[in-house]
């Protein structure tokens, strides 16, 4: 580098950079916070149920092998959709569906991926289908790009 | 070693390398798992071996982070450690912790893990890389507090370097993100934005701080060119890294709810963050072409280079290749995002720990001017074994994620693979990753192996002297 360009020159920037970007990060997450998100998630409509079944997907680190709108590991499907994907977009059929897919694993099919057996009760099994429900209506900009996720 | 108090990053780096060693054990047995999917099920299912792989390598990088800060904050400070006991202290206590943490994962089921830990009173768990139990997250916090009092006690009272000022401020911000992943709502949007505050903010910010500082102190030392030089490109380097990366945060909120201008700052700032990688490629290089004598721990001085090189590569090239919004649409949670993150992490943060463990444990052993020859050709054969096996995973990964994106992503619904059937269909690249994998593990052996090499190399000899009295 030029002579010219002193180290003094080089801290200003950096020091100078960073306050600034850090500030207009700090405004854009109070902008997308308190305006823009309320109308994205829905969070109207997080009920106990959804609350709670959030809780039962973290206590069960599903997050270990699948993705959740795309975050998470890649070892089993996205989650995110899977309420259009298996239930058609209905409550009922994709709580039932729920209740037979869990009660169902491990497949035990020899060298086939494999869920574990978690043991969950019909009201914890309604609840983490209401939190992916819930999930799958959060304006995402349209992700994932069809419907296998 | 000037100072008697910087041996204490002996254990930090040993402890280090043990716990590398179980990572790449276990980053194995998920490769297996890919393909043979009922591997080792049910005694260790897929999500515990990858929060076991995942978690050891933040704890074993923190290790070698707190061994490196130990190493040089005395040195720079020209001062003895404030406390060497405390440090001492920390690292049993964190040591402890982190293996009671590991094997909590290998023989409690996770869901149990929770109950025990009491997760209800303040749930913290089951996400991403912050599967801690509340309590060891806690323990975490405590023990970077004692750690960073402990530094700041002994920057304060001696010189104040900008290494040292760059170093610790990278640590403090470390440390405040880290408050991030006692948040958790139950509004899943909230949770993932904030997330982000831990998991970018830390790789992709702060931790960058802490590499140029280790890297401009290494370079320092065995290239002997003059401080003012190196701490201007130091400078540079981290505010590119800053100016980029806190809005680059931007890249990780276009599909987790945050409205759509995020899409457009996301893509802009991100595509810049290969800028301060490739600084450090162009700062590693000027440097050692300039370098005022030639220092005979060629070894430190090739993991110096390799870090600046791979990190330009893997979170640099790789990260941009995926980090436009019309582009990450498609590839966004496919196997491309896992071949950036491999690559990223070994060259960013895996190869700078390295880089300070080849440079200060001859010191530390004894030997000031570096390992024998013997002992240094064969830690370069672990150098090149790991890094060429760490750019086959990434392509076979990268292979991988196009197949996956072409059958998954881009069909219409209807006529686009399912996942799994998509995975079936790319099991070669996962068999041919997996043996690039064991040939990581076989560099990871040879790597060990030079440790146990005895004898020293004979002191510098100057080509531009005379070297700084820094070096």
């Amino acid at each position: 580098m030029a002579e010219r360009f002193t180290k003094s020159m080089a801290r200003n920037i950096y020091l100078g950079g960073s306050a600034f970007f850090v500030l207009l990060f700090l405004a854009l997450t109070y902008d997308t916070q308190s305006r823009a998100m309320p109308e994205r998630d829905n969070r109207e409509l997080i009920t106990a149920e959804v609350a709670q079944g959030k809780h039962i997907w973290e206590e069960n680190n599903c997050v270990g092998c699948h993705s959740l709108m795309g975050e998470g590991a890649y070892f089993a499907p996205e989650l995110a959709n899977v309420f259009d994907r298996r239930g058609a977009g209905d409550s009922a059929t994709f709580k039932s569906y729920m209740r037979a897919w869990m009660n169902a694993m491990p497949t035990n099919v020899p060298g086939r991926r494999q869920m574990p057996q978690f043991n969950l009760t019909d009201e914890e099994i309604d609840a983490l289908a209401a939190f992916l429900e819930w999930t799958s209506k959060i304006d995402d900009n349209n992700w994932p790009p069809n419907i296998e996720g | 070693m000037k100072y008697e108090s910087q041996r204490v990053a002996m254990p930090y780096f040993i402890f280090a390398l043990l716990l590398f060693a179980g990572q790449i054990v276990f980053g194995l047995v998920l490769g297996l798992q890919y393909v043979v999917g009922d591997f080792l099920f049910p005694e260790i299912p897929f999500n515990v071996a990858r929060m076991v792989h995942t978690n050891l390598l933040i704890v074993w990088l923190l290790f070698g982070f707190m061994g490196a800060t130990y190493y040089l904050v005395p040195e720079e400070a020209q001062t003895e450690l404030y406390s060497p006991l405390l440090a001492w202290i920390l690292f049993w206590v964190f040591a402890a912790a982190g293996t009671l943490t590991i094997l909590g994962y290998l023989f409690v089921d996770y869901a149990t893990l929770a109950d025990v830990t009491m997760n209800r009173l303040l749930p913290t768990m089951g996400r991403e890389f912050l599967e801690q139990p509340t309590i060891t997250k806690i323990g975490i916090a405590l023990v970077v507090v004692g750690f960073l009092f402990n530094i700041l006690m002994t920057a304060l009272k001696g010189r104040k370097t900008v290494v040292n000022i760059v170093l610790i401020t990278g640590l403090v911000g470390l440390a405040v993100l880290w408050l991030f992943s006692f948040y958790n709502p139950s509004n899943l949007t909230l949770d993932k934005y904030f997330w982000w505050f831990v998991v970018h903010l830390w790789v992709e910010g702060v931790w960058e701080l802490i590499m140029g500082a280790i890297l401009a102190y290494v370079l320092i030392k065995i290239t002997g060119v003059d401080r003012e030089v190196i701490e201007k490109w130091l400078y540079v380097i981290i505010a590119m890294a800053l100016i980029t990366g806190i809005i680059g945060t931007g890249h990780h909120f276009f599909w987790i709810g945050p409205p759509e201008y995020w899409l457009w700052l996301g893509s802009v700032f991100s595509a810049l963050e290969p800028l301060p990688f490739f600084m450090m490629v162009l700062f590693a290089f000027n440097m050692i072409n300039r370098r005022r004598r030639n220092h005979p721990n060629k070894a430190a001085m090739l993991w110096a280079m390799g870090t600046a090189v791979m990190a330009f590569l893997g979170a640099g090239v790789w990260g941009f290749l995926h980090t436009l919004a019309p582009v990450n649409y498609y590839t966004h949670g496919s196997q491309i995002t896992a071949a950036h993150g491999h690559m990223a992490f070994y060259g960013a943060y895996v190869m700078i720990v390295l880089t300070i463990i080849s440079y200060a444990m001859p010191i530390m052993r004894g030997r000031p001017y570096g390992n024998s020859n013997t002992a240094q050709v064969l830690e370069m054969w672990g150098f090149w074994l790991m890094t060429i096996s760490m750019v086959f995973i990434t392509l076979f990964l990268t292979g991988a994620g196009i197949l996956q994106i072409w059958l998954q992503r881009i069909p219409e619904s209807g006529e686009a693979l399912s996942f799994m059937a998509t995975q079936d269909n790319i099991a070669l690249f996962y068999w041919m990753r997996f043996v690039a994998g064991c040939f990581f593990l076989g560099g990871l052996v040879v790597y060990f192996g030079s440790f146990f090499i005895g004898g020293q190399a004979s002191a510098a000899e100057e080509v531009r002297g005379p070297a700084t009295e820094d070096a």
